[in-house]
């Protein structure tokens, strides 16, 4: 290994079953031991296996979590592995910090490794916080003597000086998060392994973490792998940056150019009339009423701020008796977060068909500059009924806001001013 | 050794014996913090807190006392029935206690396990231990009761180890071979322990064996009776149980009842060893793949 290569992939490869575990498993158990104890051959289970994307059916009951992952990371790096729910982000995480072994493949890695898979780990409930601080440094490896040095430090860090000698069960949840990152924050370990610790925690300490990353990656010139859906952090913390996609590298590089890479393959289609797939569907519904397909009139890739969108859904009847229905769309933006949300009022299904057509247009859909994506449902929302879904769709177009209409004002959007442009607004001046 | 320049391998498989001794010793402020956890938490919010260890055992005693003692009827070859059933009651809670921690590690602690590394073996470590403290408690109360006997109740004390071997070595080994024989019933309740936690992570179906099998081995083992009151064709499905000798020592050593035999005490720490071995094999091997089956 080169001596400035703090960690090392070397085709890793991880392999989940699924299913339950049963009968069924216990004679696959039986052929792998079988092969590979007996007859000395390689694991026949390896072989197979598809590559992990949730959301198709798969035919085989084993997926890749991971597969053929090799890329290393030097000294002082601090690199955001991004990517998708279910690209592997954890499981990469998981193999680098031993808790569970690769099913191919090698990780070789320089010093010592510490892992806050999530914070606060070992805590026991009826223990004081000062008794939980030395338990929790102990389970990431620390000696009570380090502890002991830096729990002024830690205390001070985690603001619960007060509160030193309470039980941590009478603590908010928020306050046991920065007890457990300070915890971490004062371990020193040559690699540091971060995953999503900063979602929870008020803004105060979210700055306070980040600051303390920093300071450990550009003073200590340790090394840390940090994965994260908050795009903002990574850009800030980060400097070398992997996009995973679907248990697989996809892109490799600095770290603003792994997010724009990451951001821009979500949707890279704008196609205005898609034929809904299976992989789109959430499958849990009856599709009593299906949506089959999905198109639209609207210039997609070329929207004003003030223009209206149109779709045109083809539905599909399955089952004849259903007489009402609501139409439901909601709007995403990339950081796959939902912006807007429409539901229609109740029509009745047309009788005597198979098939029809629903349009909609939405005319002040607000959306300021940037890209979405669309979702649609079928059902009956109904305060008699309830709450019902026949068809629940996700994905389908997505279209890009890229001007502000005429004789407006403003000429650029922040990312932290929202997705939401208030169009009728009064303003008055006094005197 | 500089940390930094130490590189570590993770690979699909582990060597068969490759135990982490050095890891091990380094969480050695983990292992100490654990049995603090364990004492520190056990009776939080009860009011007799500690007391719990020896109401526990004494309750135990005076169950026997009435059931075995009083009406079935079987013999304590002469010893007062409380010491005889604390006796043994006792050094059985001990075997119990840290073999249901010990068969349990991977189900009950997957969610540290999950999260961070450390030597896993470090958890049946500290609860084998933490248990030991709690035995010692029990241990003390069995003394005053024997105390008690001897000054009001006309007790003659009746050491095994004294009255065979004279005053000065007896007395020694009165003292040193309890020692020796808790810790292999320690160590027993480990190695078996491992080998039902290491065996259940994926199937459980001895999990629902040994939560009957435990009480049940309690009768296979002369806890409440001593083995010279079973029928001699019964003895020697209890000379097979490794524990047998271990209880029979244990008893004689400080009652005077039961029997000391070498050679079968011979055999419970060879059968140990074996064990301990193969269940630290078992214990390794599933320890890096249990998150995903457990």
């Amino acid at each position: 290994m080169n001596n400035n290569i703090a960690i090392q992939f070397d085709g890793v490869g991880k392999q989940y079953r699924l299913g339950l575990v049963g009968t069924g498993s216990l004679q696959h158990d039986i052929n792998r031991w079988w092969q590979t104890t007996v007859l000395r051959r390689e694991d026949p289970y390896l072989k197979i296996g598809e590559i992990n994307d949730r959301s198709t059916k798969g035919h085989s009951d084993y997926v890749w979590a991971l597969k053929d992952i090799n890329f290393n990371v030097e000294q002082g790096d601090v690199v955001g592995i991004i990517g998708k729910n279910g690209a592997g982000k954890s499981t990469l995480l998981k193999l680098l910090s031993h808790i569970t072994a690769p099913s191919t493949g090698r990780i070789q890695y320089r010093g010592r490794i510490a892992s806050l898979l999530e914070v606060g780990t070992g805590f026991h409930p009826e223990m004081t916080a000062r008794q939980n601080i030395y338990m929790n440094g102990s389970i990431m490896g620390m000696t009570r003597h380090e502890i002991t040095s830096k729990l002024d430090e830690i205390v001070d860090f985690a603001g619960i000086e007060r509160y030193l000698d309470t039980p941590v069960k009478r603590f908010t949840s928020v306050m046991t998060v920065r007890l457990g990152f300070a915890v971490a924050a004062f371990l020193e370990p040559e690699i540091l392994v971060v995953d999503e610790v900063l979602a929870v925690g008020d803004a105060e300490f979210q700055k306070k973490a980040i600051g303390k990353m920093k300071d450990v990656s550009s003073s200590g010139g340790r090394t840390v792998l940090f994965v994260s859906h908050n795009m903002a952090a990574v850009r800030s913390l980060c400097n070398n940056g992997v996009v995973l996609k679907n248990g697989m590298i996809d892109f490799i590089g600095s770290a603003n150019d792994s997010i724009d890479h990451y951001l821009s393959d979500k949707n890279t289609e704008f196609i205005s009339c898609v034929k809904v797939q299976d992989n789109q569907r959430d499958l849990c519904f009856g599709r009593e009423l299906e949506i089959v397909e999905v198109s639209t009139e609207t210039d997609i890739i070329h929207m004003a701020t003030d223009k209206p969108i149109d779709f045109k859904l083809r539905i599909k009847i399955h089952e004849h008796n259903i007489k009402k229905f609501t139409i439901g769309l909601h709007v995403s933006n990339l950081q796959e977060q939902t912006v807007g949300t429409y539901v229609s009022e109740i029509f009745d299904v047309p009788q005597g068909v198979d098939e029809f057509y629903v349009n909609t247009k939405v005319f002040d859909h607000n959306l300021t500059i940037g890209r979405y994506s669309t979702h649609f449902n079928i059902g009956l929302k109904d305060l008699e009924t309830g709450n019902r879904d026949y068809d629940v769709i996700h994905n389908i177009i997505n279209f890009e806001v890229v001007e502000f209409s005429e004789g407006k004002p403003i000429s650029l959007w922040l990312n932290q001013w929202g997705n939401i442009l208030y169009r009728n607004v009064e303003v008055n001046v006094l005197v | 050794m500089n940390s930094k320049d130490y590189i570590s391998t993770i690979e699909p498989k582990k060597k068969w014996l490759d135990v982490d001794i050095k890891g091990l010793w380094h969480y050695r402020d983990l292992y100490y913090m654990n049995i603090k956890r364990d004492i520190v938490t056990q009776y939080k919010q009860t009011i007799l807190g500690p007391l719990w260890y020896l109401i526990q055992p004494l309750f135990t005693t005076i169950m026997y006392m009435f059931v075995f003692g009083g009406l079935a009827g079987i013999s304590t070859d002469g010893v007062p029935q409380p010491l005889f059933y604390l006796c043994g009651t006792c050094l059985w809670t001990y075997f119990n206690s840290c073999f249901i921690a010990c068969s349990n590690v991977f189900a009950a602690n997957q969610g540290v396990f999950g999260k961070v590394y450390f030597p896993r073996l470090v958890v049946p470590l500290s609860s084998v231990t933490s248990n030991l403290i709690k035995f010692a408690i029990q241990l003390a109360m069995f003394a005053f009761i024997f105390i008690y006997y001897l000054c009001f109740k006309d007790y003659n004390a009746d050491f095994g180890f004294i009255k065979d071997y004279g005053i000065a070595i007896g007395g020694l080994l009165t003292i040193a071979l309890p020692i020796l024989l808790t810790f292999m019933v320690g160590m027993h309740a480990m190695a078996w322990g491992l080998i039902i936690t290491s065996l259940t992570t994926k199937y459980r179906d001895l999990n629902m064996l040994i939560a009957f099998g435990v009480q049940l081995l309690m009768y296979a083992t002369p806890v409440i009776y001593p083995l010279s009151f079973a029928p001699e064709h019964y003895r020697i499905f209890l000379n097979v149980n490794p524990l047998t000798p271990i209880f029979e020592a244990f008893k004689y050593a400080f009652l005077g009842a039961g029997t000391f035999d070498v050679l079968s005490l011979g055999y419970s720490l060879v059968t140990l060893c074996i064990v301990m071995f193969l269940a630290v094999i078992l214990f390794n091997r599933t320890e890096q793949r249990f998150m995903d089956t457990v």
